[in-house]
């Protein structure tokens, strides 16, 4: 096989998107950290650094584009830069979700903690260990690794539900508590969204490998 | 939809040399048809098939049918003239006559003897240069020389005098392949036009140009049709890994 031009270009974007990735692993683990240690020095970090994240994001669409205009990249390789201009914004609203939830660590951190928190962490493990194997599939264009994490997706519903039903409850029963009880709640929905756009990702892997649009099909 | 051409495989020599393999295709009726392929892969050679035109290159022989409109082209018989009428053809490098624009067009009106009268060759002249696009420019001085006409003119002009003849099928033998980008991208815009009356097959070594203005795409090599798909599916998810091997550049 010839070394071919756009061969660096795409190693390049890859490379480019995993650093982004890896920045939004980053935002989430630390937020959660910023939540769970209630440190809330971290959660201004985790804010701070979301700008770094932001230029990441315009810097992949501006190379995207570079490739799509002077390479016009065929079959595979289309594919490969259309998912990755695809998988770029939803990896900057997970950082952006990341942000959220340092946000809220920022106002609970003020106030006495209402409870142990037991599935929040549970659901940011899940949706961290999912962003991580979706990346890794996507690297390894592993569609069934896509799919399987896809599935994971159930157990972090499963305890968002858990999590809402409780919190309302505590709600309901102590309303002092109603604005700290609020803020987590805020917390599990913007986990439940990241494990949405995790999904979005592995679809996107799906599409990658085998040109299949699994996206609103029906298929789990 | 219909099918213009049916190929059914065919083989094709030159001398003991065989330069197509059992080559089966159909080709429908009103689309355009891309042929792909490295130099020497046979598309050039299987283009000429489809209206005999291999026929003038001596020790050549085709094996296998070419039906069209129901019709194997190969049976004896077969009228040679008529069949070109049918399936005309534009070339790589344009070919005017040393003539009057206007008789470049008019040329195979006459020797086919389509025309009534002086008005209604004008006519009929007329007609084919709007259908090339190239009216506009040269309705002023249809009696100066066609050399005096562009690249791209030039061009369009040998597809108007195709398409005088009232043809039905137009091979074209990499037409833009020697034009400029704005040229180029005339042809194209004609090639897309024209297929709302005739049924277009075009050879071309730009990879875009195939994914621009083609319904279905045929890739060949070494003399083998590899794929032959619609066009979005080819440039988006070939069957073949040898068909993404070359429409992504891994080889030429």
């Amino acid at each position: 096989m010839e070394h071919r031009i756009i061969d660096q270009k795409l190693d390049l974007l890859r490379d480019k998107l995993l650093l982004l990735g890896g920045a939004t692993e980053n935002a989430l683990h630390r937020a959660m950290r910023a939540l769970t240690e209630r440190d809330s020095e971290l959660a201004q970090k985790v804010l701070a650094e979301d700008e770094i994240i932001d230029q990441m994001e315009v810097e992949i669409d501006r190379f995207s584009i570079e490739i799509l205009a002077l390479q016009q990249p065929a079959a595979h390789d289309l594919r490969f830069v259309i998912s990755v201009a695809k998988i770029t914004p939803i990896l900057e609203r997970i950082a952006d979700h990341a942000g959220s939830i340092a946000d809220a660590a920022l106002v609970l951190n003020d106030s006495p903690q209402i409870k142990e928190l037991v599935d929040l962490p549970l659901m940011a493990n899940t949706a961290a260990e999912m962003l991580r194997r979706a990346l890794d599939a996507f690297t390894a264009e592993d569609a069934a690794v896509s799919r399987e994490v896809i599935k994971q997706d159930q157990k972090i519903n499963e305890a968002y539900r858990r999590v809402f039903d409780e919190l309302l409850k505590m709600m309901v029963d102590d309303s002092t508590i109603t604005n700290s009880a609020a803020h987590l709640l805020f917390v599990g929905k913007h986990l439940e969204r990241i494990g949405d756009y995790v999904k979005d990702i592995c679809e996107l892997n799906v599409y990658l490998t085998e040109a299949a649009f699994i996206k609103h099909s029906g298929e789990k | 939809m219909d099918n213009k051409i049916t190929v059914s495989n065919l083989d094709f020599f030159y001398g003991k040399a065989q330069a197509l393999y059992d080559i089966s295709i159909k080709i429908p009726e009103r689309e355009v048809i891309a042929f792909i392929g490295p130099s020497g892969c046979g598309k050039s050679t299987f283009l000429r098939t489809l209206n005999r035109m291999n026929d003038t290159i001596p020790d050549t022989h085709a094996k296998g049918e070419v039906i069209i409109d129901g019709e194997n082209i190969y049976a004896g018989g077969t009228d040679v003239v008529a069949l070109r009428r049918k399936v005309g053809m534009v070339f790589q490098k344009s070919n005017p006559f040393p003539k009057s624009i206007f008789e470049n067009v008019a040329y195979g009106i006459r020797i086919n003897g389509i025309h009534k009268d002086k008005a209604d060759m004008e006519v009929r002249v007329e007609k084919a240069l709007r259908d090339a696009a190239l009216w506009e420019e040269v309705k002023d001085r249809l009696s100066t020389s066609a050399f005096g006409l562009s690249g791209g003119q030039q061009q369009r002009l040998c597809i108007a005098r195709a398409l005088a003849v009232q043809p039905e099928v137009i091979l074209m033998d990499e037409p833009a392949s020697a034009l400029d980008p704005i040229a180029t991208q005339k042809i194209e815009e004609l090639v897309v036009e024209l297929k709302k009356d005739y049924t277009i097959v075009i050879v071309t070594h730009n990879m875009q140009q195939a994914a621009r203005v083609s319904d279905r795409t045929a890739f060949f090599m070494l003399g083998k049709l590899v794929e032959f798909n619609p066009t979005k599916k080819m440039f988006t998810n070939p069957d073949e890994k040898l068909t993404e091997d070359y429409i992504t550049g891994r080889f030429g």
